[in-house]
């Protein structure tokens, strides 16, 4: 008897699947104004022609109205926890109390142990980046609609696969080091963050290149319907969680460690080592 | 100017000043509140913990403080146990020389008893012999040799007799 409930239900997923298959092919793509693969990808890297308006003061890549829209989302997620989750918290968490726990001592954590000396902020502005880079690249798989200003739809894109966001996060990364150096060490700490001054490009360029390359790769699936059927699940899903993981660790792991570098107490050197070491080498000399 | 990959600057400052306003109300609303409930947690469990090893402290110093009373305790019982056995050897020992004492005064007085009734019954004795020879001497004097002598013979020989 179970066996032949479960043969019926097969069938009728075997049935709906099929359908739909022959249903795509058949119908094809709707009609209308379409671009080429080249003008896809090129636009996805460029951003030079789906432009959205914001707010109908400037036309904006759509990167920044993902980045808006998912501040939006996250602000009103985090106030509904604020006032519906937090104050029942236990000593004993339940799951989702032992998720937001986890998350803010895996970056507590991160902070503490790159940077013992001075973490407070940084724990802070970590956990603030990591939500950003994680919850914002697998926004990219919700497809949430926006319309550009010559009419299309386009599915939003994740917002850091926009060059200027990448930009900002990069170089708000560097100032949080330059910050933490200038608080601990002075000057010196200027001195220790201004030597790793390709650091802001090479953040922000790492994010850009991993966010993009997922963003051209999921375009260029989606854009022949061939492709369109299981492919996704891997190249879509799978590879999307794992480089927002990815990206999320090696951002915030570099930002912990050079702050930790930059912020760690000046202590001079004995004197003693120094002759010792003068007298060695004239001494190899 | 226009910059190559279409970098704009004012869309970096928009995306600054969103990724600000996430970061501050991320911080305000979640990070904040979730790390001072764990402080807290963590603070309470410390307290716990600290009062636990402070009362198990305290525990041990009282049990040390007893062990030490019971060992001063033991001491003491000990002391009074070996003072007790010495005292009841000394009792015993004065008991023992009175009793000697005692037995060695009551064997002098019987000697002395003794010697006394010895000496009462040696001069009663001799007081009597010196009587019943001054009555012998009298009767002596008062009846004739003869008769004397023949009372003498008598006497001697019933003395005789009497060993025989």
């Amino acid at each position: 008897m179970k066996n032949n409930r479960k043969a019926v239900r097969f069938i009728i997923w075997l049935c709906i699947t099929v359908a739909l298959l022959v249903g795509s092919l058949v119908l094809g793509s709707p009609g209308g104004k379409q671009e080429t693969i080249q003008e896809t990808m090129r636009d996805a890297v460029l951003h030079g022609d789906n432009k959205i308006s914001f707010f109908g003061m400037k036309d904006v890549n759509p990167a920044l109205i993902s980045a808006v829209t998912l501040t939006v989302v996250l602000l009103a997620a985090a106030a509904l926890i604020r006032i519906f989750v937090i104050p029942k918290f236990k000593n004993v968490p339940g799951k989702f109390q032992l998720l937001l726990e986890q998350a803010v001592g895996m970056f507590d954590g991160l902070a503490k142990s790159n940077s013992p000396h001075k973490n407070g902020f940084l724990g802070a502005y970590l956990f603030g980046a990591g939500s950003y880079i994680f919850i914002g690249t697998l926004f990219e798989l919700f497809g949430f609609q926006g319309v550009t200003t010559r009419g299309m739809s386009i599915a939003l894109p994740a917002p850091l696969s926009d060059i200027n966001a990448a930009i900002a996060l990069g170089c708000l990364s560097y100032l949080v080091i330059l910050s933490g150096g200038i608080s601990v060490n002075g000057v010196r700490g200027v001195g220790r963050t201004l030597k790793d001054f390709s650091l802001p490009i090479s953040m922000s360029f790492r994010l850009f290149g991993a966010l993009l390359s997922g963003l051209l790769v999921t375009e260029l699936v989606y854009y022949y319907i061939n492709l369109s059927f299981v492919l996704p699940v891997i190249v879509g899903v799978l590879f999307t969680l794992l480089h927002a993981l990815i990206q999320t660790y090696v951002l915030t792991m570099l930002t912990a460690l050079f702050y930790g570098e930059v912020s760690e107490p000046y202590q001079k050197k004995p004197k003693k080592a120094k002759k010792a070491k003068k007298h060695h080498k004239q001494a190899i000399a | 100017m226009n910059i190559p990959l279409n970098i704009d600057w004012q869309q970096i400052l928009l995306h600054l000043f969103n990724f600000m306003i996430l970061a501050g109300g991320l911080y305000l609303l979640l990070y904040k509140p979730v790390k001072k409930f764990m402080d807290q947690r963590t603070a309470d469990y410390q307290q716990m913990q600290d009062e636990a090893e402070q009362k198990l402290a305290s525990a041990r110093e009282l049990e040390a403080s007893y062990e030490e009373k019971m060992k001063e305790a033991d001491a003491e019982i000990l002391r009074k146990k070996t003072q007790a056995a010495k005292d009841a050897e000394e009792s015993a020992d004065a008991h023992l020389k009175a009793a000697r004492e005692q037995a060695e005064k009551v064997l002098a007085d019987a000697k002395e008893s003794a010697r006394k009734e010895q000496e009462k019954i040696l001069f009663e004795t001799q007081t009597k012999i010196a009587g019943l020879a001054s009555e012998a001497v009298e009767k002596l004097l008062s009846t004739p040799a003869e008769e004397v002598y023949d009372q003498f013979l008598d006497s001697a020989e019933r003395g005789d007799a009497h060993e025989a």
